[in-house]
């Protein structure tokens, strides 16, 4: 066997393999662990929470709990609508304002700039006081807009940060030929310039969308409603200070990978691009 | 009618001066390069005249109409830019029918120029590919092809040729020297090679510094450059430059002489060191070096010449350029006997 060859070794590969394999399995651990225990009975997540279900151990008991229990149809809507919602309005708006800052030249544009990416490094939830007295004063609490809106918020500084480096990378000549092309400022953007940038803007949504999925501080805080809960919160019920139904929790964690997954595989192929454009060439 | 005026262009960018009093004048179907070095505004020119750049001061005029205030989809022009500038997510017909579909014209309409066009390029098999398919020819055919389909009153070139190899830059400018006698339109080129715009132009118009050198046909300037810069950058090799006492002039004056009004003749009482032979084949170009100065002697045909051999230069004193020491051509009669 020829063990090197012009770019490594076999031993080299196995290495670098045996790694990825290894970082793969710790990664999907818990994920496998929280599915098998799903359709477990509560003796046996545990008495055994490693073993695979079986024929004694399989149950359903948690899925025919959660959706029994509480609207959970109900609650997977709202994730949806907030999660939805908020990713299309961060990359519409995100988008937007990137595209004015690298595009235009105006007094205080850097200053604007900076400005707007300095959302990044405050974490929103230090104003969570004044937001639910905000949301008091409009009437907001306990809709799907309060929540809505405050992701986008967190959301734009750094989808206009990672928006503007990438608007920057589209060439001034191709703008300059839509313009002689007869394309207005709006059309070059919609039709030129975000195209373009799509890869960023999938990048963009998913570094966005496993965050407001998953989020449970505003949900509890601004819309703890029977009818606006998300799922992250309405899976809470089953948590309790003594008893935890961990069939419930369990099932209903499971049930809110789906989405996440769809809309990730959905957008990882233009991830990927993302991440890489530019890295070579 | 005059397809093109400037009258008294300004620009600056901040306190930068770009181009200085520009006044320059286009026929309906000539065809005008601007030549210069980079940085001497050219190309902030051609972007002035298709819109895409405001003037500070000046008047612009295309087919006698002031278009100061016209947005550039609206002047009558296509432009071809440096780096081809296609969409890389629209196909080839796409890119050439957006601008068409724009002005909304009829489907059958758009139909039939893209048809046209594309047989004109040969582009016909290639309508369905996406740009990144295409190569630097063909994309560079797909953007000339993309400004004909609009049928515009004025074609501007940004530099179209630099970005292909040489074999491909010769085509390309016989290809466009062969559309602007079929197309009869009035085209402005822009570019910094001094061959592509002694080939193409039935007007060259030479700037430097954000200044109109000189202005006039390709010959014309050639043969009777305004002032020392025009005469070193047109040609190739370019002229040589001499101080002014070799010949018994003033020291302070520059002879200029052309490479191919050397002669290399025995009896002369020039000497002269090779430094250097270039053998192109056809052309033999020497690199000599009289009193410290470097003098580039075109020869035709093939010549047995070594470095450091010592020659005798003979100028033709027909065709020798005085200029002064600030560049100004002088007269040159006193030396013509």
């Amino acid at each position: 066997m020829q063990v090197h060859s012009a770019r490594g070794n076999v031993f080299n590969a196995t290495l670098m393999h045996g790694a990825l394999l290894l970082y793969t399995l710790i990664a999907l651990f818990p994920v496998f662990v929280i599915l098998i225990n799903s359709f477990k009975t509560r003796k046996a997540i545990f008495r055994e929470p490693l073993q695979l279900p079986n024929a004694e151990s399989f149950s359903l008991i948690g899925y025919e709990t959660v959706l029994k229990q509480g609207d959970f149809l109900q609650y997977f809507q709202n994730s949806m609508i907030v999660t939805v919602a908020s990713l299309s309005f961060i990359l519409l708006f995100g988008a937007m304002a990137a595209f004015a800052l690298s595009e235009y030249r105006f007094p205080g544009n850097k200053w604007m700039g900076l400005y707007l990416a300095l959302g990044i490094m405050i974490p929103i939830r230090i104003g969570t006081v004044a937001i639910l007295e905000m949301m008091v004063a409009t009437g907001l609490v306990n809709t799907l807009w309060a929540l809505i809106l405050v992701y986008v918020a967190q959301g734009l500084p750094l989808a206009v940060f990672i928006l503007s480096e990438f608007m920057h990378q589209v060439s001034d000549e191709l703008k300059n030929a839509a313009r002689v092309d007869g394309l207005s400022e709006y059309q070059i953007f919609f039709k030129i310039v975000m195209p373009l940038v799509r890869p960023a803007l999938a990048t963009v949504a998913v570094f966005n969308m496993i965050p407001i999925w998953n989020d449970l501080w505003f949900p509890l805080i601004l819309a703890p409603a029977e009818e606006t809960k998300t799922l992250t919160l309405g899976s809470q019920v089953f948590i309790g200070q003594y008893v935890t139904n961990w069939n419930a929790v369990l099932a209903a964690l499971s049930m809110a990978i789906l989405p996440v997954l769809v809309l990730y595989v959905i957008f990882s192929r233009q991830l990927i691009r993302g991440l890489t454009s530019g890295a070579v060439k | 009618m005059k397809a093109l005026s400037l009258k008294a262009v300004n620009k600056h960018f901040g306190p930068v001066q770009v181009l200085n009093d520009i006044n320059i004048e286009a026929d309906e179907g000539e065809f005008v390069v601007f030549v210069g070095p980079s940085g001497c505004g050219k190309s902030t020119l051609l972007r002035i005249i298709a819109g895409l750049e405001d003037v500070s001061s000046g008047e612009v005029f295309i087919n006698e109409q002031a278009v100061n205030q016209v947005p550039p989809s609206k002047r009558g022009i296509a432009m071809v830019f440096q780096s081809y500038a296609l969409y890389p997510h629209l196909n080839v017909a796409k890119n050439m029918s957006l601008a068409l579909k724009q002005e909304g014209l009829a489907k059958a309409v758009i139909e039939e120029r893209i048809q046209n066009a594309s047989r004109m390029l040969n582009l016909t098999d290639y309508l369905k590919r996406y740009p990144s398919e295409l190569s630097g020819g063909q994309r560079q055919r797909v953007a000339i092809g993309r400004a004909i389909v609009r049928q515009p009153k004025l074609f501007l070139f940004d530099e179209p040729l630099s970005n292909l190899d040489a074999a491909l830059r010769v085509n390309t400018r016989l290809e466009i020297a062969n559309l602007h006698k079929q197309l009869s339109t009035t085209m402005v080129y822009v570019t910094h090679d001094q061959t592509e715009a002694m080939t193409l132009a039935d007007k060259i118009v030479v700037l430097k510094d954000g200044r109109v050198e000189q202005a006039g046909s390709p010959m014309e300037l050639y043969n009777n450059p305004a002032n020392r810069f025009v005469a070193g950058f047109l040609g190739s090799p370019s002229m040589n430059f001499l101080p002014g006492d070799l010949l018994g002039l003033n020291g302070d004056t520059v002879i200029g002489v052309r490479p191919e009004h050397i002669a290399i003749n025995e009896n002369s009482a020039m000497s002269a060191t090779v430094l250097h032979v270039e053998q192109l084949g056809g052309d033999t170009n020497v690199v000599a070096s009289v009193s410290d100065n470097p003098v580039t002697v075109r020869l035709f045909g093939q010549h047995a010449i070594n470095e450091g051999q010592q020659i005798n230069l003979q100028l033709d004193k027909q065709n020798l350029y005085l200029f002064d020491p600030q560049g100004i051509r002088l007269d040159e009669t006193s030396v013509r006997h």
